[in-house]
C-alpha cells in the first residue's frame, strides 16, 4: 500500500511539512490538520490519512527546536523540553540539545509505534467484544477523564465538553426526524459541522490571537555541530528513554490525558532516578530526554483506541475521526476485521514518517531556525487565508465562515483566558458517539443493570466509578493540605 | 466570616482578566439554551427517556448550567484581577478580524480566488501595521504560493470567479479551473 507514489509523495510532504509547522511557534499541528482536513477529502484514505498522520506524527520533532534554541516550544507539549533545553542552549550547547532532542523524539515514536504494532494482535480480539453498551461506557469515560484531565479548571472543561454535546446535538435528529434547536434557521437543520468547529477553534482562533497581539520576530541563532552526536548520547540514558516512552504509549491510550501527563510523569521519574536530579530545569539531558521521548510515544499510542473502538483520546485523533468517516471507513471493532490492510498501512507509513524526520532534521535544522523568524502577525494573515481553504472548501458556504468564524472569537476568547478548547470538539465527538451507541444499546436493555451486565461493560462501568471517587479523594486531601493554587498554563506555549 | 473563607478555599482558582464576564455570559448563554428545551425539542409519546430526541440536549444543557454556575461561583470567589474592560475590548477588536475573513470569502464568488487572495493577502498585511515593501511583496507571493497549492495542485473545491467571465473563452476556461 506504501509503494504507491502518491501515498509516499502524501507521507513526504506531510512529514516535512509536520517539522515546519511544528517549528514555527504560534502554528502547531492542530491548526495545520485543520486547515488541511478538506483537502484531504478529494483524496484517496490512505493518501489523506498518511498525510495528516505526518503531520501529527512529525510536528512534536520541530517544535523541540524553538524550545530549545529560544525557550518557546513550537508545540503545546514542547513545554517542559525548554526547561531543559534553554538552559542548555544559555552555556553554548544547543547543538547537543537539539540533536538529543531529535534523538530521544526517534526513540519515543520508534517504541510507540512498535506497542502499536505488538497489541494488534490483542486488539483485534478484544476490540470485537466491545458492542453498543461497551462502546457508549468508553466514550462517557472519555469524556469524564478529558474533564477530570484540566486540573484547576475542571469547572470550565466540563461546560466547555458539554456545550460540545449540545452542538452535535442541534439539527435534524436521524432516528425521529424531529429539529433540535434549529430556532427556525434553515442552515442550522443539517447540524453544526465538526469542521468547521474546528477550523474555527484551532486554526481562526489562532489567527485572531496574533493578529490582535503585538508583533513579535523571534531571534534564533544558528547552531553548529554534529546532529548525529545525540544518538551516541542517548545510549547512555536508555532507561530513561524507555521509560518514558512507555509512559508516552499507557497515558496517549487513555483519552483526555495523552502528552502532558506523560511528559509530567515521565520528568518527573526521571528526575527521581537520576544521580544529579538538581540539574533537572538548568539543562539535564535526562529531562529533555524525558520530555521528548514521552512526547513522541504518543501518537501511535493515541491510534490505539481511535482504530479499535473509534473513540478519539484527543482533538487531533477526533480530527482524522471524520476523515475516516468521510472515505467511508470506520474505525472500531470491525476494522481490524474489514480494512486490516489500512490498519498496517498506516503503521509503517508511522515507522517511514519517523525514519524521513529524521534524517531531513539531521540536515535542515538551520533552515528551520529561519522559519521560526516569521512575525507573529504576517502569520496570522498566512493563517486567516489558509483557514478560508478549510472552512469553504468544505460546502462553498458563506454560512460556514460565518460559523467559524463566530468559533474562532470564542476559541480566541478561550485562549486569551487560558481556558482548554479541546473538550468542546471531544464533547462533539463522543457526545455523538453516546448518543448513536446508548440509542442502539437500548432495545437490548430491560434493566439498567443489563448495561453493566458483560465483563468489558462492567470492567468499564467500575473504571469510572474508580476515576470518580480517585478524583473526589485527591480533591479532599488537596483541600485539607490546603495546597496552594497552581498556575495551570499548559495552553499558554501554543499563544507566544 | 469562616463560611465565606471556606467557600473561597473550595472554589478560588488561578485566572486572567476577564474570567468573570465570560462566566457569566457562559451562564447565562446556558440557562437561556436550557429554558429553550421544551420549544426547541420534542418529546414523543411511549418512547423510552433514553431514546427520546429531547434526553441529549437535556442533559447536556442541564450539565453545562452546572459548570457554568460554578466556574462562575469560582470566578466570583477568585482574587480579582485588573485589566478586566481592556481585555474585554481585545476580545471585541477581534471581531474586526472576523469580519475580514467573511468579507474574504464574500468576494472570492465574484472576484475570482487568486485576484481576491493577492488583494487581502496585502491589505491585511497592510492594516495590521507593515508598510515595508517586501513584507508587502512576501504577503502577496504567499497568496499566489496558497492558491497554487490548493487550488491547481490539489484542485480543493473552491469556486471560480464571477470575474473570469468577461476574459476570452480559453484563457476563461484555464482561470476558471486552475485559479
Amino acid at each position: 500500500m506504501l509503494a504507491r507514489w502518491d501515498v509516499m509523495l502524501a507521507l513526504f510532504v506531510g512529514s516535512i511539512g509536520g517539522v515546519i509547522i511544528g517549528a514555527i511557534p504560534g502554528v502547531g499541528p492542530a491548526v495545520a490538520i485543520a486547515i488541511l482536513l478538506p483537502a484531504t477529502f478529494s483524496l484517496d484514505p490512505i493518501v489523506g490519512l498518511t498525510m495528516l498522520l505526518g503531520i501529527y506524527g512529525s510536528s512534536m520533532y520541530g517544535g523541540a527546536i524553538p524550545a530549545v534554541l529560544i525557550n518557546t516550544p513550537g508545540t503545546a507539549v514542547n513545554a517542559l523540553t525548554s526547561y531543559d533545553g534553554y538552559p542548555m542552549t544559555k552555556r553554548g550547547e544547543a547543538h547537543r540539545a537539539v540533536s538529543l532532542a531529535y534523538s530521544a523524539s526517534f526513540w519515543g515514536g520508534i517504541f510507540g509505534i512498535g506497542c502499536l504494532i505488538l497489541l494488534s494482535p490483542v486488539l483485534a480480539i478484544i476490540a470485537p467484544m466491545f458492542g453498543s453498551r461497551e462502546i457508549f461506557l468508553a466514550a462517557l469515560l472519555g469524556i469524564i477523564l478529558v474533564i477530570l484531565a484540566h486540573r484547576g479548571q475542571i469547572f470550565a472543561a466540563g461546560m466547555l465538553a458539554m456545550f460540545g454535546i449540545f452542538l452535535q446535538t442541534v439539527g435534524l435528529d436521524a432516528v425521529t426526524y424531529t429539529q433540535r434547536y434549529t430556532f427556525g434557521f434553515s442552515f442550522l437543520s443539517s447540524g453544526v459541522n465538526l469542521i468547521v468547529v474546528v477550523l474555527g477553534l484551532f486554526a481562526l482562533s489562532q489567527a485572531f490571537f496574533l493578529l490582535t497581539a503585538p508583533d513579535n520576530s523571534p531571534d534564533a541563532k544558528p547552531v553548529s555541530g554534529k546532529m548525529t552526536a545525540g544518538i551516541k548520547e542517548l545510549m547512555k540514558h536508555k532507561r530513561v528513554a524507555t521509560v518514558a516512552s512507555g509512559f508516552g504509549v499507557i497515558l496517549g491510550m487513555i483519552p483526555g490525558t495523552g502528552e502532558f501527563t506523560a511528559q509530567f510523569m515521565s520528568y518527573t521519574y526521571a528526575q527521581k532516578t537520576s544521580k544529579t536530579p538538581d540539574d533537572f530545569g538548568k539543562g539535564s539531558p535526562e529531562g529533555l530526554i524525558a520530555s521528548e521521548a514521552a512526547n513522541n510515544a504518543v501518537p501511535a499510542a493515541a491510534m490505539i483506541p481511535l482504530l479499535a473502538l473509534g473513540i478519539p483520546g484527543e482533538a487531533l485523533t477526533a480530527m482524522m475521526l471524520s476523515v475516516f468517516y468521510v472515505h467511508n471507513v470506520i474505525p472500531g471493532p470491525q476494522l481490524f476485521q474489514n480494512n486490516i490492510d489500512l490498519v498496517y498501512g498506516l503503521y509503517f507509513a508511522l515507522i517511514a514518517l519517523n525514519v524521513i524526520v529524521m534524517v531531513f532534521l539531521l540536515f535542515s535544522t538551520n533552515l528551520l531556525t529561519k522559519i521560526i523568524r516569521i512575525p507573529t502577525r504576517f502569520l496570522g494573515v498566512l493563517i486567516l487565508l489558509l483557514s478560508f481553504v478549510g472552512v469553504y472548501s468544505l460546502r462553498n458556504s458563506l454560512t460556514d465562515c460565518m460559523i467559524a468564524a463566530g468559533f474562532g472569537v470564542l476559541g480566541l476568547i478561550l485562549k486569551r483566558l487560558n481556558l482548554p478548547i479541546v473538550p468542546i470538539i471531544l464533547g462533539m465527538v463522543l457526545g455523538g458517539i453516546m448518543e448513536v451507541k446508548l440509542r442502539s444499546a437500548l432495545p437490548r436493555l430491560k434493566t439498567p443493570f443489563d448495561m453493566i451486565d458483560r465483563p468489558i461493560s462492567f470492567i468499564l462501568f467500575v473504571m469510572i466509578l474508580l476515576v470518580l471517587a480517585l478524583h473526589v479523594r485527591t480533591l479532599i486531601k488537596e483541600w485539607r493540605a490546603h495546597q496552594p493554587e497552581e498556575d495551570h498554563d499548559m495552553h499558554d506555549s501554543q499563544l507566544r | 466570616m469562616s463560611h465565606v473563607k471556606t467557600l473561597q478555599s473550595l472554589f478560588k482558582r488561578y485566572r486572567r482578566p476577564g474570567d468573570i464576564v465570560f462566566a457569566w455570559i457562559a451562564l447565562i448563554v446556558s440557562v437561556f439554551l436550557l429554558l429553550q428545551l421544551a420549544d426547541q425539542t420534542v418529546w414523543k409519546n411511549g418512547g423510552k427517556l433514553f431514546a427520546q430526541p429531547r434526553f441529549w440536549p437535556a442533559v447536556s444543557l442541564a450539565c453545562m448550567v452546572f459548570f457554568a454556575a460554578f466556574h462562575l461561583l469560582g470566578s466570583a470567589l477568585s482574587e480579582r484581577i485588573p485589566g478586566r474592560w481592556r481585555e474585554v475590548w481585545l476580545w471585541i477588536t477581534s471581531l474586526e478580524y472576523a469580519g475580514w475573513f467573511i468579507a474574504y470569502a464574500a468576494v472570492v464568488p465574484y472576484g475570482g480566488y487568486l485576484l481576491t487572495t493577492v488583494v487581502f493577502a496585502i491589505a491585511l498585511t497592510r492594516r495590521v501595521g507593515y508598510r515595508r515593501a517586501s513584507t508587502l511583496i512576501a504577503a502577496a507571493a504567499a497568496a499566489v504560493v496558497i492558491v497554487l497549492l490548493f487550488k491547481t495542485l490539489l484542485k480543493v473545491n473552491l469556486p471560480g470567479g464571477l470575474i473570469y467571465e468577461a476574459l476570452p473563452g480559453g484563457l476563461r476556461q484555464f482561470m476558471l479551473t486552475y485559479f
